[in-house]
């Protein structure tokens, strides 16, 4: 395979990911702005730091209304990360990589890449808000569908998946950073129970807050939070598992090109890391650094695979 | 004029069209209308569409399909296939013969004059042996017909010919919004042809390549207007998509990059054109080409399909002289006929074509897409004068030919039958030992009425042409 292709193959998958997972962000921040209209502005805030993007946002506005926020984060062309941008960008790397890809999956983006930017030709009103994300989240798991029932499982998917592992286990790890000040130990102990709307909006921004609760029996705890985001290996939005899938697709590029990359040995560091810790020693050693940590060596470990499968000349 | 139409005579079908013509009367208009709507859906979601240069990615286009089928029978087909394969084995041997003893214009049968101060004519091919002394890999012939058993070639494509994928997604949304007529017809299949493609570029293969030969499709990139196609035919023939920063020359082979280190390619399909080939060989501000190719192929290192400097045989001032290269190499007189041209570099003939414009066509020498052309029928009084003058500036830029009476098939429209102009690429394989003529080809069609233009940047859209079985 080409490393161009390889490489167009991860950026597809990560471009969808993402898409996805601004649609989730959008969804919580539209959440709690209707649920709390005192401290919208704040949240809404918080949803764009969270995303990543809060100096590229100030560079184009002043103050964060809902209705900028979410026309930002879903449709402004001039936001390189909004679902729009993202959406042209999964299908153009993908269309670079058409020849690794199946009809269906092909079909599947197209359709998405279609679909996507009709709904948001027009700006984004609450009204139609809900029906817009619905679609996004409906499309990504149309292209997931057709990527797991067409694909063959060779190098081709290896690329594919991983595209996908490094940017959900960034996206969750910088949600859980941005509001990181909400599960300190402090902020509970001062202000009493820690604010439900809070936690839901971190829960709701990885699609967990129904599994968070039948895992922890309904026991909501700061500390249960950041565990299960940042070790529990069933929830397939955490650290730890988008990690060890990660581990299991570079092994098994390994065993197809009978090699054994720098990037698997990165990739089995930071699996350690996320074994050897419980969550108590997590937050005794700081939960923002141990992000930041992970977020770096993340970003380094998809550097290693760009380096260590060609996809750059 | 009157107009050969395929589908009818007076108000009865011709014979192969007797099944589509009774299925066709008991069809609902209105379901028919769904039908288009449908097939066009079809086009949008696999993505068939191609951009219209200067245009940002919303604009991408798609070309109209008219979900009326152009239906030719066995016995015109299999004429029309010997007489292809003659011009195209011809069309083979001049190539060998102008980079090599140059016979022909030895023997008076052509004028140096048109090989030597022709661009399309490479010198950096002189004394080259391709393998398998196939040049032209893939051949587009496009086709008008005027009557029953009236064909002519308007013109040879023997560069890069585009289209197949178009030939084969037609079929395929047939297939897929009218299954029950394929039961009713016996249409000969086209879907092979990318697994012919490759054979046949397989069985071209540079004579030191011992394994299975790796085959990539060289593309100018995502934005060149036919990349839909190249991503096809990459696909279908499992070929890698290569664009000129995936390849660097190691140890006297084109290797490419991939994620297991750089590999040898040994037959490049390249959808780039020759000027943009090699940087150090031609044009060397390219970058879309491959920095030494030419010096690879030459050491017999890699196959280029089609060879560099084949579009001296699709010339149009060459074009004008196919009968005569048909009989010098084959020994036998041309089966398709030429389209009378007059080559306005030649006195007598510009002074006609001066005094006959508003009958005439007349097309530049290296131009194509019908773009700078003249349909002296259809154009208005000040549309022929300024053409006169470039003509006059610039006589040997041009060459004329009669307007032909192109034969019509209906298109839906309103869902009725309304007749249109068309013509027929059908798309030939190359190999060392053999040539084949896939059944069928694209049709192309001039959506307004009365419109002789057909081409695609002239708003001529497409049908799926089939081929009966005997």
């Amino acid at each position: 395979m080409l490393g161009k292709t390889a490489g167009s193959l991860f950026w597809m998958f990560r471009y969808m990911e993402r898409c996805e997972n601004t649609a989730r962000l959008t969804e919580a921040g539209f959440y709690i702005a209707l649920t709390r209209s005192k401290s919208a502005e704040d949240e809404w805030q918080s949803i764009i730091k969270a995303a990543g993007v809060q100096t590229h946002y100030e560079t184009l506005h002043h103050d964060y209304d809902g209705a900028t926020v979410i026309n930002y984060l879903l449709r402004e062309r001039d936001n390189p990360s909004s679902v729009r941008s993202m959406i042209d960008l999964a299908r153009s790397n993908a269309r670079t990589a058409r020849t690794a890809l199946t009809r269906e999956v092909w079909e599947a983006v197209n359709e998405a890449w279609l679909n996507i930017c009709g709904a948001l030709k027009n700006p984004v009103t609450p009204k139609n808000l809900p029906e817009i994300l619905g679609l996004v989240k409906r499309q990504a798991a149309l292209v997931e569908g057709a990527l797991q029932s067409t694909m063959l499982r060779n190098d081709i998917f290896d690329f594919a998946r991983l595209g996908t592992f490094i940017e959900r286990a960034d996206n969750t790890a910088r949600i859980l950073d941005v509001k990181y000040h909400v599960l300190l130990p402090s902020v509970s102990l001062v202000g009493g129970s820690l604010d439900n709307v809070q936690w839901e909006t971190i829960l709701r921004a990885v699609s967990a807050n129904r599994s968070y609760r039948w895992v922890n029996k309904g026991v909501v705890s700061p500390k249960g939070i950041a565990n299960f985001l940042l070790l529990d290996f069933s929830m397939p939005r955490s650290l730890a598992f988008c990690q060890a899938e990660i581990v299991h697709y570079l092994n098994h590029l390994g065993r197809v090109y009978d090699v054994q990359d720098q990037s698997l040995n990165m990739a089995l560091d930071l699996l350690k890391s996320l074994q050897k810790y419980t969550i108590d020693q997590v937050m005794d050693q700081g939960l923002h650094e141990f992000i930041n940590r992970f977020l770096t060596e993340n970003r380094a470990l998809a550097a290693q695979i760009e380096t260590d499968y060609g996809f750059y000349a | 004029m009157i107009f050969f139409d395929e589908m009818l005579e007076g108000d009865l079908p011709r014979e192969s069209y007797v099944d589509f013509f009774q299925w066709f009367g008991e069809q609902d208009p209105k379901l028919l209308k769904n039908k288009m709507v449908e097939a066009e859906a079809v086009f949008r979601r696999t993505g068939i569409t191609f951009n219209v240069y200067g245009k940002k990615d919303a604009d991408e286009r798609l070309i109209p399909f008219d979900i009326i089928p152009r239906i030719i029978a066995a016995r015109e087909w299999n004429q029309l296939t010997t007489g292809i394969e003659q011009r195209v084995k011809a069309i083979n041997a001049f190539l060998y013969d102008i980079y090599h003893g140059q016979e022909i214009l030895k023997a008076g049968v052509l004028p140096a004059s048109l090989i030597d101060n022709n661009d399309a004519f490479l010198p950096q091919m002189i004394g080259v042996h391709p393998p398998g002394k196939v040049y032209t890999h893939i051949v587009g012939v496009d086709l008008v017909r005027t009557g029953a058993d009236e064909f002519f070639v308007l013109e040879d494509n023997a560069r890069t010919p585009s289209g197949v994928s178009y030939m084969l997604e037609n079929r395929e949304t047939m297939l897929q919004i009218f299954p029950e007529l394929f039961s009713k017809n016996k249409v000969q299949r086209v879907s092979n042809y990318p697994q012919m493609l490759r054979q046949s570029l397989e069985a071209c293969a540079p004579a030191q390549c011992e394994d299975k030969p790796v085959i990539a499709v060289l593309t100018p990139g995502i934005h060149n207007s036919a990349y839909f196609e190249h991503a096809f035919l990459a696909d279908q023939m499992g070929a890698e998509l290569i664009e000129s920063q995936d390849v660097r020359i190691e140890k006297g082979k084109v290797c490419m990059r991939t994620t297991q280190g750089y590999q040898p390619i040994d037959v490049l399909y390249r959808r780039v054109d020759d000027d943009y080939l090699d940087p150090l060989n031609f044009k060397p501000e390219s970058m879309l080409g491959i920095p030494g190719v030419m010096d690879i192929y030459r050491a017999g290192g890699i196959t280029i399909a089609n060879a560099p400097g084949a579009g001296i045989a699709d010339d149009k001032a060459i074009y004008s002289y196919m009968p005569e290269i048909v009989r010098f190499y084959t020994g036998e007189k041309a089966m398709l006929k030429n389209v009378e041209t007059w080559r306005c570099s030649d006195a007598g003939s510009l002074k006609y074509v001066l005094e006959n414009l508003s009958d005439l066509v007349v097309k530049e020498v290296h131009g194509s897409g019908g773009y700078g052309m003249l349909v002296g029928p259809a154009a208005t009084k000040t549309e022929i004068e300024r053409f006169r003058r470039k003509l006059i500036a610039n006589p040997s830029n041009y060459i004329a030919q009669p307007t032909l009476a192109l034969s019509t098939t209906p298109i839906l429209q309103k869902g009725a039958l309304s007749p249109r102009h068309v013509d027929l690429r059908p798309f030939v394989l190359v190999g060392p030992d053999k040539i084949v003529t896939t059944p069928g080809g694209l049709t192309r069609v001039a959506m307004k009425k009365g419109s002789l233009v057909v081409n695609s940047s002239q708003g001529g859209g497409t049908k799926d042409t089939w081929v009966l079985e005997d």
